[in-house]
């Protein structure tokens, strides 16, 4: 069915009783020529550009709890390209492009909202390395401005500019960027790739990799019992260590979690979404009114979707001293992610050792924004066995290799990313 | 766990006494392989379920600890001193 | 206007009546009320409005987990949006407004999306709004965006404090209700540290709303003596208006008190609210029961509220919630909230029975429809009547309020924070309590239990048990008899089907049975997805009161029972808590603290600017008169140190002490260059890796004899170098004998540089310093004129003959005075870190903007002093790798401009002349730049693909941030004095 303004008064006028269901829910068939383990963000997105873009509709995705229930469903829903390294800007880049059109592509409205991200500055230093960056952005033709104190006071005056420790002196912005509703994301993706014969499974744990003799890759066995497959794609970001594991790799991961909040609905008031750059915060605000925000990770390894509440004090402290303001609202939730913290801040879209075994992993933070070009640039490289080009750094190798995308400058400690 | 942490030197502190450097590995010998190497600097077996990760009590003794616990539950089961001599608790 | 004050019932204080206003419009309360019992009291029900069609709402609630009656308190800067009236302290003077509407409260022209809610179900905008794309965040967005939220947050500085505390204690037990009082008591008696905490402004919980008498007096008597006695037991710490929200790991719990919420003129001496972490070794959740309303159409209707709500007015608050009640009821609560208002002379016209019989007492004169059902309600802002079924025949009742006794769901959310759910319990019809160890139990009504009597007991015998558990000798408690007490068994009924109009689950997201229909239709089945799909439980009541008619509801359109469907996930917050709370004192210019060095006051006085740099404050600049900006007197500071001599405030560079027989050798595995055999009375410059061979860190270490060193790092890494090397000594060496302290804070240093340096330094110590006895890099203890002992090192960050003296800190000023004084007629300067940066890029040196975490020492042109003969040094086995040896690296070169009058900035990036910018033709970034006053022209460092190659070549320096596009050529990054003359003169 497609969704139009037509459709909802058409639908309306019969009660809303003929709406059918957004996906099916198909039993496993016995063999695949793709299965993708992860009905996260990225594993439904790869399905669908798999389907649309490279012609390979007999697939599975299988997903051990429900759709969207890994981190595409718990997120600060912020999207943006303003990276620094070449081995991440066109990557970034290609996904806003992704966004752009998302939704008109999928007849699904994720309420795709380029509000603009603001990086503030507040040190010589780090205005110095944000030129860097939006000259870096500016080279690959991404859009990038850099703006004073002065008008920082114009566009957002709510900021603390007179009694902060740390004195705001610019901001770099990216007006392309913005926030999605997020589980409209994976909600849109799935709909689009059932919509092209692609089967998501739900509540279908895979427990083991089936090899052949060589060595390769023939299927999974899971609570459904075994499904086989030509090529088997990992999307389990938070969880790519243990899925790994079955087909005996080890990885380049720790596995991390992230506090994230959202406040009680209030009137519009933050229209941007803003970085601290003084320590850690983002925050942006829903169009429902919540204020959607986050900061560090906890720090220490944990697969628990929960954290501890002196990450959620320092959160707080960052963002009164960020936005004062805000001291008299209150937080209504707090939620924890499973995060795949990788040597270098950066990802992997890769085949691995194993032949038909291919890889998405290592989002560390940064998934959400990925999704589209994520999903894309995999169903490339499972399509095509060879990386798309705006995804050929983000290898497996690279650390053997010593090219490194360390964004954040920090080496070989993933909690410091 | 990660609210408090029972070092075997100074008694149980808030952690924000503490910081974290990741999973507790031993450092390959100089001339080991290039393979053993890159697997010390780089791979990391982050298991599901119980963990040693080094704990610097930065605020503290400042002695660096071998915190072993469930990565699921948060559960610790011992915080030992990292240096081996030193490692049984006190 | 009429008053629905009760004539005597609750326990208001009469003699105390408070003034405040709503809407501007004044009215009289009295101390004890809650803002909405006292606004019920006024006959003014209608309290809010709904978040999606804007619907007339009044409570429904009496307590914390109350949707609708949400207002902003307080005005200006104190202004607090979506307030819970049910809960709010009355106090004389509060001001409230009520939100979400337009122009007003009674007339909102928002409501008119009630009338479109047919195209307005669950998740419609998902479905539209995407034609065409340009016109979501021009159009739709905005106009969507005009609609959110409820309050208004001032967004102006809070001119309160907020502040916050540990707590210790051997039993927290959270809530102070029957089973809360006695667990709090019986664990006090025997001597426990017991901590009871309650989100209620008094406590007491809902024994203050019960009619049955407890131990010979009414229930609100019994909990006062209660109190009474908690109060005098020294072990015994009571927390009232303190919400426990959050359960974490290790038993600790994190705590809001609202000290100051109830004051109409706050005090500056005490925090508005006070965060408490509360570590407990035993923790008993007594947090009682949620009544749930029932869902039938229409009700939500100003006027609709739960049976016990109702209760609680008329009990507590002495407020009749209509003049003419109607009850609707599965169970006990509904004829026990008849009988007390009975009891309290207010009419009540019927009792609505869902079940065919019960043994229930039905007050005198009072009508019972069995087996009967609400199918509608009629009215706008206040109920006027309500359509009752019965056997398919419809009958019309008049009222103004209608109570709604759906049965009970434990309150188990701080038990489920951690990961447990909730377990389904067919014989309880309801959530119950999960099993996460012996350490934190469920008590009372929140365990299940039905009566006061019950709950009376199992808070006695658990709280014995867990005393016991952690050794107090706990003696048997009386269990107080309570009389005329009701059982509140109940036979569920989820839904009441039959309705025109919509039947609520989610009041404040007005979310309704037909959109949990819709999700299911269109496949978002799973509880999960149904939730965000209506945003049923996502409201800021966080489905506290609906979110179990919801699962009983999908249950009942599956066919499954509630235990298949399960609960959504309880995470933190119980109840919202402010970002002020959270945040506490650390904000604002108390953000981080506030590091000043031990020359600081020197600074001052001879006319320092200061600059953050981290959490110090380091001297800028020191202007003198006449100079029009910085540049001036930087530039005056750098040819003043050049030709004269200058010092320069370095305290802040990390200073670490390292001991012991192993010391050289662990300097030697620490530093990436050779470090064993640095002699006596020599400092030596040294780079340390990461393990993943960048540069992790620079500076000087000296060795002041056999055992002894001193070591210096940047004043970024101070902190990070000491955890380094603790961490290299204590897990990779610890048998290497060696033993740091950092004693940054200890020292006072300054740099003295220039060529009139030694004449300068000379004069305060009375050592030789000759070039011959104290030559470049010499580092020993020197006795300054005077006696005092300090540390001299011959090293230069700015290519000038220079010193570092180190002093103990408290001598520092007084030194540096010293030097200036001594230097003033060889033309001596103070200059600050500007010149030193200047001084610096002038001479080539790095610092974190070259060392970036990404640069190998050979990228800066040191790769020769990676000593890789050395059998290991941190960093060396993975400093091969083919990524940090390729030959097109980005190297460290210098940049000046072709035309001298060009100027160009940090952060640019290099283009080839003629080449258009992409990433493909992107040659490298500028780190550095400044103005050269010994050049006249800006210069810069830079890093250049295999820029070493390349000097002489003319390059573009492109800023395409700032617009801005200079030609400048590439050099040796070294632009004074390369053969280092100056530095060893």
């Amino acid at each position: 069915m497609r969704y139009s303004a037509y459709s909802i008064i058409k639908q309306a006028l019969s009660g809303n009783r003929l709406w059918t269901p957004a996906w099916r829910e198909p039993e496993p068939k016995p063999h695949y020529d793709v299965i993708i383990v992860g009905g996260g963000g990225h594993g439904l997105s790869t399905a669908y550009y798999l389907a649309k873009e490279f012609g390979i509709t007999n697939i599975a995705v299988l997903e051990k709890g429900y759709i969207g229930s890994g981190n595409v469903g718990r997120n600060t829903t912020i999207i943006r390209s303003n990276y620094l390294l070449e081995g991440n800007i066109p990557f970034y880049e290609f996904s806003l492009k992704l966004w752009e059109g998302l939704e008109q592509d999928f007849n699904y409205n994720a309420m795709v909202s380029q509000r603009g991200v603001m990086m503030l500055a507040h040190s010589d230093g780090q205005r110095d390395a944000y030129a860097r960056r939006g000259n870096a952005m500016r080279m690959h033709g991404v859009d990038a401005e850099m703006l004073d104190r002065k008008q920082l006071q114009a566009l957002m005056p709510y900021l603390n500019y007179d009694h902060a420790r740390f004195p705001i002196l610019a901001g770099l912005l990216q007006k392309r960027g913005g926030t999605v509703r997020h589980d409209a994301v994976a909600w849109g993706y799935a709909r689009g790739a059932d919509m092209r014969g692609v089967d998501i499974i739900q509540h279908c744990e895979v427990s083991a990799i089936r090899r052949d003799e060589q060595g390769r890759v023939t299927g999974v066995e899971t609570n459904k019992g075994f499904i086989g497959c030509n090529k088997l794609a990992l999307a389990t970001a938070g969880h790519s260590s243990e899925t790994a594991r079955m087909a005996g790799l080890e990885l380049p991961i720790e596995t991390h979690v992230l506090q994230a909040f959202v406040s009680e609905g209030i009137k519009p008031v933050v229209d941007h979404v803003i970085v601290y750059g003084a320590g850690h915060f983002y925050i942006s605000q829903s169009d429902k009114g919540g204020l959607v925000f986050g900061a560090d990770i906890d720090y220490y390894s944990s697969y628990a979707q929960r954290g501890n509440l002196a990450t959620v004090e320092h959160t707080m402290e960052e963002g009164v001293s960020l936005i004062p303001g805000l001291s008299r609202g209150k937080v209504l939730r707090a939620w924890g992610g499973v995060m795949d913290m990788s040597m270098d801040g950066s990802p992997i879209i890769d085949r691995t050792p194993i032949d038909n075994l291919y890889l998405n992993a290592g989002w560390c933070y940064g998934g959400f924004k990925a999704t589209p070009a994520s999903g894309f640039c995999f169903a490339h490289l499972i399509a095509k066995n060879e990386s798309h080009h705006v995804s050929r750094f983000l290898r497996l190798d690279r650390f053997e290799r010593g090219h490194m995308i360390d964004e954040a400058g920090k080496g070989p400690q993933p909690n410091i990313h | 766990m990660a609210s408090l942490i029972t070092c075997p030197h100074c008694g149980t502190r808030p952690k924000e006494e503490f910081s974290i450097r990741g999973t507790a590995l031993t450092r390959p010998h100089p001339a080991a392989s290039e393979e053993d190497w890159h697997r010390y600097v780089y791979l990391r077996d982050n298991p599901k379920g119980r963990y040693q990760e080094y704990w610097h009590h930065a605020a503290g003794c400042r002695r660096w600890l071998v915190v072993d616990r469930d990565n699921v539950t948060h559960d610790v089961f011992s915080v030992t001193d990292a240096a081996p001599a030193r490692g049984a608790s006190e | 206007m009429t008053s629905y004050r009760l004539a005597s019932a609750g326990s208001v204080n009469r003699g105390q009546p408070l003034t405040f206003t709503f809407d501007g419009k004044s009215y009289k309360g009295f101390e004890g009320d809650s803002l909405a019992s006292a606004l019920l009291a006024n006959d003014q029900m209608l309290m809010g409005r709904s978040f999606k069609y804007h619907r007339p709402r009044g409570p429904v609630t009496a307590g914390s987990s109350e949707p609708n009656a949400l207002m902003t308190i307080g005005s200006g800067a104190r202004a607090e949006p979506n307030v819970r009236a049910t809960v709010a302290e009355l106090y004389d003077g509060l001001a409230a407004v009520s939100q979400n509407r337009w122009p007003s409260l009674a007339f909102d022209v928002g409501a008119v999306n009630g009338l479109l809610s047919p195209m307005l179900g669950a998740g419609f905008y998902y479905k539209t709004f995407m034609w065409p794309a340009a016109l979501w965040e021009k159009l739709y967005e905005p106009v969507i965006r005009r609609a959110a939220g409820l309050g208004k947050l001032a967004m102006q500085a809070d001119p309160d404090r907020y502040e916050k505390s540990w707590a210790h204690c051997d039993l927290l037990v959270i809530g102070s209700g029957p089973a809360g009082l006695m667990a709090a008591l019986a664990a006090g008696r025997a001597g426990a540290r017991v901590i009871l905490a309650d989100e209620g402004f008094r406590l007491g919980g809902s024994l203050l709303s019960e009619s049955a008498s407890v131990g010979g007096v009414s229930a609100a008597d019994f909990a006062s003596a209660m109190i009474e006695e908690l109060e005098a037991l020294p072990n015994v710490t009571l927390m009232p208006r303190a919400t426990v929200f959050g359960w974490y790991d290790d038993m600790v719990f994190g705590a809001v008190e609202r000290v100051q919420k109830h004051v109409g003129t706050p005090s500056p001496d005490l925090p508005m609210e006070r965060l408490w972490r509360i570590a407990a070794r035993r923790a008993i959740l007594a947090t009682g029961s949620e009544e749930r309303p029932l869902v039938f159409g229409g009700n939500d209707k100003p006027g609709v509220m739960t049976a016990s709500a109702m209760r609680t007015y008329a009990n507590r608050y002495g407020v009749a919630a209509g003049g003419k009640v109607a009850i609707f009821t599965n169970g006990g609560s509904g004829y026990r909230t008849a009988a007390d208002l009975v009891a309290a002379g207010v009419d009540v016209t019927a009792i609505i029975d869902a079940r065919v019989q019960s043994a229930d007492a039905v007050p005198g004169g009072v009508r019972v429809i069995r087996n009967g059902g609400v199918v509608g309600t009629k009215g706008r802002k206040r109920l006027e009547a309500l359509i009752a079924e019965r056997s398919g025949f419809q009958e019309q009742i008049t009222c103004d309020a209608l109570a709604m006794a759906g049965g009970w769901s434990p309150i188990v959310h701080l038990m489920c924070q951690r990961g447990a759910k909730p377990v389904w319990s067919d014989e309880a019809q309801a959530f119950l309590a999960p099993d996460v160890g012996s350490a934190f139990i469920a008590v009372g009504s929140a365990a299940g239990a039905d009566t006061i009597s019950t709950c009376l007991k199992e808070g006695a015998t658990k709280a014995m048990m867990l005393a016991r558990d952690l050794g107090f000798a706990a003696y048997e408690m009386n269990i107080p008899e309570v009389e005329g007490e009701y059982d509140p068994a109940f036979a569920p009924v989820w839904y009441v089907p039959g309705a025109r109009d919509k039947a609520f689950v989610d009041f404040q997201n007005d979310v309704a049975v037909s959109d949990l229909g819709l999700a299911q239709r269109e496949g978002f089945r799973h509880i999960e997805h149904t939730k965000r799909y209506t945003t049923a439980g996502m409201a800021t009541d966080q489905g506290k009161l609906g979110n179990v008619a919801t699962i009983g509801i999908v249950a009942g359109m599956r066919g499954v029972s509630p235990a298949e469907i399960g609960t959504t996930t309880f995470r933190p917050f119980y109840t919202p808590v402010s970002f002020g709370a959270l945040a506490g004192t650390s904000r604002g210019e108390h953000a981080a603290p506030v590091r000043t060095s031990p020359l600081h006051d020197w600074a001052k006085k001879n006319g320092a600017t200061f600059v953050e740099a981290g959490v110090w404050h380091r001297s800028a600049w020191f202007s003198r008169e006449g100079e029009k900006g910085w540049r001036d007197s930087v530039d005056r500071e750098v040819q003043n140190v050049r030709r004269n001599a200058g010092l320069c405030d370095v305290s802040t560079l990390g200073k670490i002490e390292i001991f012991g027989k192993g010391a050289a050798e662990f300097l030697n595995r620490i530093y990436c260059n050779n470090f064993l055999k640095l002699p006596v009375g020599k400092a030596r410059y040294g780079l340390m890796l990461r393990e993943d061979g960048m540069i992790f860190d620079d500076g000087t270490t000296s060795r002041f004899s056999e055992h002894h060193y001193v070591m210096t790092t940047t004043t970024a890494y101070a902190a990070e170098v000491m955890a380094h090397l603790e961490f290299a000594s204590q897990t990779f060496w610890p048998d290497l004998d060696v033993r740091f302290v950092s004693v940054s804070d200890q020292w006072a240093q300054m740099s003295l540089a220039g060529p009139r340096a030694r004449t300068i330094m000379s004069r305060v110590v009375e050592d030789d310093i000759s070039d011959a006895a104290f030559p470049y890099l010499a580092a020993k203890t020197v006795t300054l004129r005077g006696g005092l002992k300090a540390r001299l090192f011959r090293i230069s960050f700015s290519g000038e003959l220079a010193y570092e003296l180190a002093v103990p800190a408290g001598y520092g000023e007084a030194v540096a005075d010293a030097i200036m004084e001594a230097g003033r007629d060889e033309g001596i300067c103070a200059y600050g870190v500007e010149a030193l940066n200047v001084l610096r890029i002038e001479k080539g040196f790095i610092t974190h903007s070259e060392i970036d975490g990404r640069t190998t020492p050979d990228d800066l042109g040191l790769g020769r002093m990676m000593a890789l003969q050395k059998p290991d040094f941190i960093g060396k086995r993975m400093s091969t790798r083919f990524g940090l040896t390729a030959a097109d690296r980005l190297q460290l070169v210098g940049l000046r401009p072709l035309e001298k009058l060009e100027e160009f900035s940090a952060g640019a990036h290099l283009l080839k002349e003629d080449a258009t910018p992409s990433m493909a033709n992107d040659q490298g970034w500028v780190s550095s730049t400044c103005h050269s006053p010994t050049l006249g022209h800006t210069i810069g460092l830079a890093m250049l693909r295999s820029g070493r190659e390349r000097y002489g070549e003319t390059i573009v320096v492109w800023d395409g941030l700032h617009g801005r596009e200079v030609l400048a050529q590439v050099c040796p990054p070294v632009f004074v004095d390369p053969e280092n003359r100056k530095l060893q003169g």
